[in-house]
């Protein structure tokens, strides 16, 4: 039997399934049949032993987990709870309705204090799900936990979700609902894990059953013959190999060199990305630095923060992109206005010339560090809508030290005018997440519009075009920094169209590197004719699929 | 009977972490605790209804236990709740 999705990279896994339950259905309230005595020992049993199974998993987790599941075993084995629960079943309800209604009253109480203790509420809403399946005998609803690797088939997963898996154990990801844009393909590119998303029909397949997952094909093959079972084992094997094998300078089939460089969210990752064979770091994202500020930190703060990731970086490229605020991460000392659409408001470049101060201090800060460092820093401007901009970026990074500056090109506006916007500065690195959102008009956090949100959007591709035409006719570099450089698909097809380097996460440098290692520039740039030619984001994903094959 | 009045010295109150060794040490007492802010009281073994008092730094909590030993074990208590967990 085979289920046909979405293949998030081209990998592939071999395991055993673990199912995700289902969400357990509010227990009904109906009157109880049962006598109350029997009702109550019921509950309570099911609050004690459900304390001790968490209590235990505390004990296995450590660290900060510990501490937050030691809280939810005392929150079942609450007196008080337990008193209202054997109130409840006084007064005519089951247990299962009872500890439903009682943690329910406890909850509501959490959100009505607000601040830290509102947020404890999920923690106790999980609580009560796993009393409440441990009363109606079914599996507590979450992530599930094994000692032994295993592929998770789920409906789709929350970031909840995700949060609490135990990534070393996951084979694969299967999910039966959401697409290539959801949460658990944005992880699964992320961390580069073998998924295949939207495959209707997946939640049928049973718990414990061996299935191949091929990424690149899209497919889940449940009880594979031997045939495929051998077929998938060499795969792994070979990416295993790819992966373990010396890392080499991304480069393509005809010895085009690609450099493959890194984003980092913070000094912490550098060393891991060094070790995947990072050639510099893309795009390091500084807003770690201000995040929970009050108030931007000092020039010497940030001086310290940057030269431990440039130290970590030697000889190499780093570009730093300047503090990114607004829309999904607004920072209060940047912008504290409401704005009705937060994506097209007051963000990127736009809020730090508002505080043109905390700019001028992010870049000294940074020219300082370069000048101790021995790392190649660059420095660029998010969120770039016109020419003017880009020349007053470069203009004022120049004239604080730093010799190479650039700007991101995340907006439609500033993708037409490639040639432009690159004759004022330095280089251009490609966000494809926003220019895919701008293109598309779709709020990339929303996610009923979520389907819209594919780089591979021939209307995208061409913007990125553009841009590396542009690149060439001046001899200016264009990265890409976006999500679209982990797909090593995609990462061929903007190879093709004038990026001269890519930037990811570490954990996907491997894949792309073989995949780029295969292809002559010839041939990619044949891949990206294929891609723009295509109507829509799936046809030209399928379509340069299908000529790879070939 | 034995009574303390106490002022509460975690800089978050008497949330979350400092909550639970509080009502772990109460629940290791083996007797019954009340603890009181305002008008409300409420079972001192119960983390949820601890919680529920919203109990911040500088409050007054009055603390009451009935049973042999009562006052050492309202002593280590009220050492509990003039430490700092948070610090």
């Amino acid at each position: 039997m085979d289920y046909q999705g979405s293949g998030i990279g081209t990998g592939v896994a071999l395991g055993p399934v673990l199912r995700m339950p289902e969400p357990l259905p509010e227990p009904r309230n109906e009157p109880r049949t049962a006598d109350a005595d029997e009702e109550k020992a019921r509950a309570a049993t099911a609050l004690s032993e459900t304390s001790e199974h968490i209590t235990a998993r505390g004990l296995e987790a450590g660290g900060a987990a510990k501490e937050v599941l030691e809280a939810q075993a005392m929150m079942a084995a609450d007196p008080s709870l337990l008193e209202d629960v054997n109130a409840r079943i006084e007064g005519g309800s089951t247990a299962e309705r009872a500890v439903f209604e009682a943690f329910a009253g406890f909850r509501d109480m959490l959100v009505g204090l607000g601040g830290y203790m509102a947020e404890r509420a999920t923690d106790l809403d999980d609580v009560s799900q796993r009393v409440i399946a441990r009363l109606c005998g079914v599996p507590a609803p979450g992530v599930p936990e094994s000692p032994t690797p295993f592929v998770l088939v789920a409906r789709d997963l929350a970031p909840a979700d995700t949060a609490l898996l135990d990534l070393d154990k996951v084979l694969a990801l299967v999910t039966s609902d959401g697409g290539p844009t959801s949460h658990t393909a944005i992880l699964a590119r992320e961390k580069s894990i073998v998924a295949v998303v939207g495959a209707s029909g997946a939640l049928q397949i049973e718990e414990g059953a061996t299935v191949v997952v091929d990424a690149a094909a899209g497919l889940v093959t449940v009880d594979p013959d031997d045939a495929r079972r051998d077929e998938a084992e060499r795969a792994i094997a070979e990416r295993r190999t790819r992966a373990e094998a010396p890392v080499t300078p991304g480069a393509l089939a005809d010895g085009t060199p690609v450099p493959l460089l890194a984003n980092l969210g913070s000094a912490a990752g550098a060393a891991d990305a060094v070790a995947k064979g990072a050639e510099g770091v893309g795009l390091f994202r500084t807003e770690f630095l201000f995040l929970d500020a009050a108030e931007a930190p000092s020039v010497e703060a940030q001086r310290e923060q940057y030269s431990q990731v440039l130290a970590a970086f030697g000889g190499r490229k780093v570009v730093v992109r300047a503090l990114d605020a607004g829309a999904d991460k607004p920072l209060k000392f940047l912008n504290d206005q409401h704005e009705e659409n937060p994506a097209l408001g007051l963000r990127g470049l736009r809020s730090l010339r508002a505080s043109e101060q905390i700019l001028r201090d992010q870049l000294t800060a940074l020219a300082e560090a370069a000048a101790a460092n021995e790392a190649d820093v660059q420095v660029m401007a998010p969120m770039v809508a016109t020419v003017e901009e880009a020349a007053y970026f470069a203009d004022l990074a120049h004239e604080l030290g730093l010799a190479t500056a650039g700007v991101m090109i995340e907006i439609p506006a500033a993708a037409l005018l490639a040639e432009r916007v690159l004759a004022v500065c330095d280089f251009a690195s490609i966000g494809t997440n926003d220019l895919t959102q701008y293109t598309m008009a779709a709020d990339r956090m929303l996610g009923t519009v979520s389907s819209y949100q594919s780089p591979w959007h021939p209307a995208v591709l061409r913007l990125v075009a553009e841009v590396g035409a542009a690149g060439a006719r001046l001899g200016k570099p264009v990265g890409i920094c976006g999500e679209a450089a982990a797909d090593p698909l995609l990462a061929v097809v903007l190879v093709g169209l004038g990026a001269t380097s890519l930037s990811m996460s570490p954990a996907a440098l491997a894949d792309v590197r073989a995949q780029l290692a295969a292809v002559s520039l010839d041939e990619a740039r044949n891949l990206s004719s294929v891609a723009l030619a295509a109507a829509s984001a799936e046809e030209a994903h399928a379509a340069v699929r299908a000529a790879l094959t070939r | 009977m034995a009574e303390r009045t106490v002022r509460i010295a975690s800089a978050h109150g008497l949330h979350a972490r400092p909550a639970s060794l509080f009502t772990q040490a109460v629940a290791r007492a083996g007797m019954p605790v009340e603890i009181g802010k305002g008008e409300k009281a409420v079972n001192a073994a119960s983390i949820l209804g601890v919680i529920s008092l919203g109990i911040d730094k500088d409050d007054e909590v009055r603390l009451s236990a009935d049973g042999e030993n009562a006052e050492a074990v309202l002593d280590e208590l009220v050492g509990l709740l003039t430490t700092d967990h948070d610090a």
